[in-house]
C-alpha cells in the first residue's frame, strides 16, 4: 500500500498546491495551510483515484482530518473494507 | 419618502402549503425534516430534506397552465395568491401599473433541468418538452405572478443564492418607499430538492445527515427545503386609504459584499449588512429584540453569525432573541429570506418567538441565546432577518411591529 500513500501525497500536493517535498505523514494540513475547501476537493479526488466513498463532512470536528497521515490511514481502510465487501 | 407596510401574506413550505400551517408548526418548534420522499434517494448518500409534501399542482393550476410551470413558479404563484388575497389588494387599472413584482431565487427551474438532462443523457431521448426554457428560467417565478395578478410595473427576479429573497424584498422595499410604485408582490420561491442538485451540495460536503441543528454543538450541516413565500409591501398611506390589515412596517435593508471567498462567510461582512439595515431603519441596537438569523447549521456559519452579532450589538446582543427557523423548514435557499421573513412577521403579530429546534446543547463559539427548542412569548417591537449567501453577499431586512 506504500503507492496509496504516494498516491494520496501527490493529489494533496496537485490540490492545494503545496510543494511535494513538504508532504509528510506528520504534516498537519493546518500547517500546510490546506483549507476547508482544499480538504473537500482532495477527498473528491481520492474518491475518484480509489474508486471509494469517503464519508467525510466538513461540519463535523469529530471526522477532521489533522494530519496528511490520518487521511492516508482513512483512505487505507476503506480501501481494505471496499475490498472486503 | 413612504413608509411601507406589509398588508399580505402566503408561505408555501414543508410545514404546509399556506401561512397558518406554517405558523402553527413553526411557532410551536416543530420541524417539519425528514426523508426525502419526491426523488429517487439510492444514489444519494443524503437522504434527507424539507420538502413541500403532499403537494398536488393540479389542484391549484389547470392542466394547461401547468405545462408552463417549474416545481418553483408554482410555489411562487400559490404563496403570491394566498398573499394578495389575503392584502385584499386590487391591481386593477392604473394600480397595476403602479405595482412591482420582485422575487428572489437562486437557480429556478431545476426540476425541470434535471428531468431535461435526463431525458437526453440517460434515456437518449432526442428531444425535450417544448417549454423546457420558459419553465426553468428564473424570472419564470415572476413573470406568472404578473400574468395572474395584472402587475403591470416594474418586474424581475433577483439571483443572489441563499440573499435572492432578502435581496428581491429589500429591492421592492426601495421602490415603495422611494415612490416609484404604490406596491409590490414581493418575496422568494425555490425547489432544488432534485437528484443533480443534492448531488452538488452532497459534493460540498455541508450537509448534515441526521437534522438541522443551528448553533447548537454536535450540528453536521444544513438540510435542504423548498418553498415560496410572498408578500404585499405598499405605502402606508394606500394601506390606510383602503382599510388594510397592517401585519408589520418594513423600515430597513441592509446589504454589503464580503468580497472575500465565494463559500466562507465573513464577520466583516455580515456585520455591514446588519449595521447598515439598522442605520436605513433609523434603529438603535437596544430597540432590537429578535433577530431571525441565517443560521444555517454549518460550522462556519454559526460562528460568524454570532461574531457579527456581537460585533454590531455590542452588550445587547446576548439580550437578543435570536433564531433559525431553518431547523424547522430547512434551508429553502433562494426562498429562504422569504420564509424567514413570514416567521418574523407572524411572530410579530402574535408575540411570539419561534425556537431553534433540534438543539442539543450549547457550543462555546456560539453563547448567545437562541431560544433552543421551545417558542417564547415575548412582543416583538423591532427585529431583523439575516441572509448571508454563498459568494459572499449579505442582505438583511429590518422590521417595525405596527401599531
Amino acid at each position: 500500500m506504500a503507492s496509496v500513500e504516494s498516491d494520496i501525497f501527490e493529489i494533496i500536493a496537485e490540490k492545494a498546491a503545496v510543494e511535494r517535498d513538504k508532504i509528510v505523514s506528520t504534516a498537519s494540513l493546518q500547517e500546510l495551510e490546506i483549507e476547508s475547501l482544499d480538504v473537500v476537493e482532495i477527498i473528491f479526488a481520492i474518491e475518484e483515484k480509489f474508486d471509494i466513498h469517503v464519508p467525510f463532512n466538513a461540519n463535523d470536528q469529530e471526522l477532521e482530518f489533522d494530519t496528511v497521515g490520518d487521511v492516508v490511514k482513512a483512505v487505507k481502510n476503506l480501501i481494505a473494507e471496499s475490498g472486503a465487501a | 419618502m413612504n413608509r411601507v407596510v406589509i398588508t399580505g401574506l402566503g408561505v408555501i413550505s414543508a410545514a404546509g402549503h399556506n401561512a397558518a400551517d406554517f405558523w402553527e408548526k413553526v411557532s410551536n418548534g416543530r420541524p417539519s425534516i425528514g426523508e426525502i420522499t419526491t426523488i429517487p434517494t439510492d444514489t444519494l448518500t443524503v437522504k434527507i430534506g424539507a420538502e413541500v409534501a403532499g403537494f398536488e399542482p393540479q389542484e391549484y393550476f389547470d392542466k394547461r397552465q401547468l405545462g408552463m410551470l417549474d416545481r418553483f413558479s408554482q410555489f411562487g404563484l400559490v404563496a403570491a395568491r394566498e398573499a394578495v388575497s389575503d392584502s385584499g389588494i386590487s391591481f386593477e387599472g392604473e394600480a397595476g401599473e403602479r405595482a412591482a413584482a420582485i422575487i428572489g431565487s437562486g437557480v429556478g427551474g431545476q426540476t425541470t433541468l434535471d428531468d431535461s438532462y435526463w431525458a437526453i443523457y440517460a434515456e437518449k431521448k432526442s428531444r425535450v418538452h417544448p417549454f423546457t426554457v420558459p419553465r426553468l428560467m428564473i424570472n419564470a417565478a415572476t413573470s406568472h405572478i404578473t400574468m395572474e395578478h395584472g402587475i403591470k410595473g416594474p418586474a424581475y427576479s433577483i439571483a443572489s443564492a441563499c440573499s435572492s429573497a432578502n435581496h428581491a424584498m429589500g429591492q421592492a422595499f426601495l421602490m415603495v418607499r422611494s415612490g416609484m410604485v404604490d406596491a409590490a408582490v414581493t418575496g422568494g420561491a425555490e425547489a432544488t430538492i432534485t437528484v443533480g442538485t443534492m448531488k452538488g451540495w452532497e459534493a460540498l460536503r455541508v450537509m448534515a445527515n441526521d437534522t438541522c441543528r443551528p448553533f447548537s454543538k454536535g450540528r453536521t450541516g444544513m438540510v435542504l427545503g423548498e418553498g415560496s413565500a410572498v408578500f404585499v409591501f405598499e405605502t402606508l398611506d394606500k394601506a390606510k386609504a383602503r382599510g388594510a390589515h397592517i401585519y408589520a412596517e418594513v423600515v430597513g435593508h441592509g446589504l454589503s459584499s464580503d468580497a472575500m471567498d465565494i463559500t466562507l462567510p465573513d464577520v466583516g461582512g455580515a456585520a455591514r449588512a446588519i449595521a447598515g439595515a439598522l442605520k436605513d431603519g433609523g434603529l438603535n441596537p437596544e430597540e432590537v429584540t429578535y433577530v431571525n438569523a441565517h443560521g444555517t447549521g454549518t460550522a462556519a456559519n454559526d460562528v460568524t453569525e454570532t461574531r457579527a452579532l456581537k460585533q454590531v450589538f455590542g452588550d445587547h446582543a446576548g439580550a437578543l432573541a435570536i433564531s433559525s427557523t431553518k431547523s424547522m423548514v430547512g434551508h429553502a435557499l433562494g426562498g429562504a429570506g422569504a420564509l424567514e421573513l413570514a416567521a418574523v412577521v407572524l411572530g410579530m403579530r402574535d408575540g411570539v418567538v419561534p425556537p431553534t429546534a433540534n438543539y442539543v446543547e450549547p457550543d462555546p463559539d456560539c453563547d448567545l441565546d437562541y431560544v433552543p427548542n421551545d417558542a417564547r412569548e415575548m412582543q416583538i417591537d423591532a427585529a431583523i432577518s439575516n441572509s448571508f449567501a454563498f459568494g459572499g453577499l449579505n442582505a438583511v431586512m429590518a422590521l417595525k411591529r405596527f401599531s
